[in-house]
């Protein structure tokens, strides 16, 4: 792609620009975009780079320390699948982050949800798409709860939420009862961690899936380029496509395989898990980046009176984006009910919130409210899947499991209260 | 669409307001900030609104934008009388404001920032393109050019970028009134010529202009009228060939200059 031809497609374009703008123009080029990446890792926007780095370093240290197990294709459908609670609830901290607020009662809620939806099969004997509705129900109701406190009331959300935190524990305790454990037999929720889809189906979904982000991509960029709009260079796209599907295609190969520890037994292809995750990714990026309450959610994190003043409501939006949080913690309780095919009177308390906190920090949410995706979350919740994953392959005490995920956490944190320095010192 | 297409109106003095104030009054508390407010904008005219820190202005253009809605007096707009009770109501009228604090969002791009609350849609899905193609033909009439891109966060702006912005957002809605609070307040000299030679080309283009400035060289440059507000109160509403620099500084600093201004009892509550 040379910068040539794409002087001439501006030129021919409708809406050339008469003077000015050439950034637009120069940043098609490849060397372009490259120094306008730079920059952006300069000014303290780091981006996916610490997750993808923590995923590369880790993913190469657990290998050497435990080379028979760590890198093997049932560990990796383990981690995977012990990854995907973490990743919804942190899909779901990632609104009320951008906000600039905090749920510290996510984990707790997560808890809640999974009690109503073992009590609503147990007890109650509902079918599950019920017991399911029930749960995210729940989740939603509480949502509503705690962002009228925030966002109506307006009680500082840590506040809130740490009260919410010790308050739900105790309706945990009380729908399970002391020291009870319910078991959850129930088939289609005990198959969401615990089955595989047909090896052949989950081909057809990654080549779907490959297809069309590819087809998505390359649309875009061709009407952008017609319209003479801002866009990105062609390599890189294409870039970023291959990425995506040698990603896609991997994981899927390796998920192919039997992973059967007995030869009788055949164990193979993508635990169901793993596309509710894709799908809620797909769904929530697209909430975030092209739908107007996605925008807004960004403008009232990045600054709320200028949100307010654009006549934007802005307690809506807090409330709605404390449902999304409490609703996406149900679905993660779901999850996590589904792993462990039981509840107990401590479900999503413990280190649940720490991680899925962690996981959207070191994906790259800032903790001070404006910068986040959803992908952060995936790619957060990945790392701290493989601290979780490779230290207990080690066989680490649990203190020094305690201390490595605190630590981490704040090394994530760290790096984001730099970055917003770096950030505020560039500008001047 | 954009409003920068209307013809220029043919300036008579007694032309309509495009808005008017009558005894508007507004407190915050216990504290009256704005006392009985007479005030009359006109199409095509810059009024230049003056007065000394605290003297209410900001309160004032806050109160037009909707923001801080008023205890007692009347609004008309082009001739009637309107509610102004949210930012919404000012902006189906076609009130703009460019705040003295800006309100851009740091974290969103030129083009995001210009569409804030009102972004277009196709179905539920944002129509990034078209406005895209809106943003920057507005910026193109401006004649904006200091802007690399308008996909540029705004945190990467200069003062004078973010102020030509704010200034620019206003206008591509089609907006009748622009009310600009201290826009050359923190730039610098060729900063400040272009957003006055933008405010000039504002009220060439139709609009009616409310500007708010410390900086008597500023008034002078690009004001039709002057109207200047002491403690609250307006103290004169003239054309600026009625008046010299000494007069308005007068008038900021003690509500009277000569025969202009407020009368002696209304200086002494
Ligand atoms: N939200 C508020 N609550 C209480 N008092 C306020 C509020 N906003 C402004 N005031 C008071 O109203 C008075 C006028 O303030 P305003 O900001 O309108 O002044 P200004 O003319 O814009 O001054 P400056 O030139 O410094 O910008 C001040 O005494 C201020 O303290
Ligand atoms: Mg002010």
């Amino acid at each position: 792609m040379s910068s040539n031809t794409l002087t001439a497609a501006e030129a021919s374009g409708p809406h050339k620009p008469a003077a000015g703008f050439e950034g637009d123009r120069h940043d098609n080029t490849v060397g372009g975009a490259v120094r306008g990446y730079l920059n952006k890792l300069r000014a303290g926007d780091l981006g996916a780079l610490p997750a993808v780095l923590g995923i590369v370093v880790l993913g190469i240290l657990f290998t050497a320390l435990r080379p028979d197990t760590f890198l093997t294709p049932l560990n990796l459908a383990n981690l995977l699948v012990q990854s995907t609670p973490i990743i919804v609830l942190a899909m779901g901290l990632v609104f009320v982050l951008l906000l600039g607020e905090i749920d510290l009662s996510a984990g707790v809620v997560s808890g809640v949800c999974s009690a109503v939806l073992a009590q609503l099969l147990v007890q109650a004997g509902v079918a599950w798409p019920i017991a399911v509705l029930g749960a995210i129900a729940t989740g939603a109701v509480i949502g509503v709860f705690t962002g009228s406190l925030v966002g109506i009331v307006g009680i500082p959300s840590f506040v809130v939420t740490l009260a919410l935190f010790l308050g739900f524990q105790g309706v945990t305790l009380r729908l399970i009862g002391q020291g009870g454990t319910v078991p959850v037999r129930e088939p289609v929720i005990r198959a969401l961690a615990n089955e595989n889809l047909p090896v052949t189906l989950g081909w057809i979904l990654a080549a779907l899936v490959v297809v069309a982000y590819a087809g998505f991509e390359l649309w875009r960029w061709r009407s952008q380029r017609s319209r003479g709009l801002a866009h990105q260079p062609l390599l890189l796209v294409v870039l970023r496509i291959a990425v995506i599907a040698a990603v896609v295609v991997g994981v899927t190969a390796i998920l192919s395989v039997d992973r059967a520890l007995a030869a009788a037994i055949d164990l193979a292809g993508i635990p169901y898990a793993v596309p509710l995750v894709v799908l809620l990714l797909l769904v929530l990026t697209f909430v975030l980046s092209r739908t107007s309450f996605g925008r807004h959610v960004y403008a009232v994190g990045g600054n709320a009176e200028a949100a307010r003043r654009a006549g934007i409501n802005v307690t809506r939006i807090r409330v709605l984006a404390f449902v999304i949080s409490s609703s996406l913690a149900a679905i993660s309780g779901i999850l996590a009910t589904s792993r462990l095919s039981s509840v107990t009177p401590d479900a999503g308390a413990g280190n649940t919130l720490l991680y899925a906190v962690g996981a959207a920090v070191i994906g790259g949410t800032s903790l001070f409210g404006g910068r986040g995706r959803a992908r952060d979350a995936v790619l957060g919740g990945l790392v701290i899947a493989i601290i979780a994953n490779g230290l207990g392959l080690l066989g680490v005490a649990a203190y020094l499991n305690f201390i490595i995920t605190g630590g981490v956490l704040l090394l994530a944190a760290s790096v984001d209260a730099l970055a917003r320095r770096r950030a505020a010192t560039a500008r001047r | 669409m954009s409003a920068l297409e209307q013809t220029p109106p043919t300036s008579s003095t007694l032309e309509r307001p495009t808005l008017s104030l009558r005894g508007v009054n507004k407190s915050f508390g216990a504290v009256q900030v704005l006392h009985d407010v007479h005030l009359d904008v006109y199409p095509g005219k810059v009024t230049a609104l003056v007065g000394d820190n605290g003297a209410g202005k900001s309160t004032l253009i806050k109160s037009i934008a909707g923001i801080h809605p008023i205890d007692s007096g009347t609004v008309e707009f082009e001739g009637k009388p309107v509610q102004l009770n949210g930012p919404r109501d000012a902006a189906r009228l076609g009130i703009e404001v460019v705040y003295q604090d800006l309100a851009l969002a740091d974290n969103l791009d030129v083009v995001q920032n210009m569409f804030l609350g009102r972004e277009r849609k196709r179905g539920v899905v944002l129509d990034e393109a078209s406005m895209e193609e809106a943003a920057r033909d507005t910026l193109t009439k401006l004649s904006v050019r200091t802007l690399k891109s308008v996909r540029q966060l705004v945190s990467s702006l200069s003062g004078g970028q973010r102020q030509t912005v704010a200034i620019a957002k206003a206008v591509l809605w089609e907006s009748k009134l622009v009310i600009l609070d201290e826009p050359t307040a923190a730039l610098g000299v060729a900063q400040t010529r272009q957003v006055l030679d933008l405010v000039r080309r504002l009220a060439d283009t139709g609009h009616a202009v409310v500007f708010i400035t410390h900086n008597m060289v500023d008034v002078f440059e690009v004001a039709d009228r002057v109207a200047a507000l002491y403690l609250g109160r307006v103290a004169a509403d003239v054309p600026i060939s009625e008046v010299d620099r000494t007069q308005v500084i007068e008038l900021i600093t003690s509500g009277r200059s000569g025969e202009l201004g407020l009368a002696s009892d209304a200086l002494e509550d």
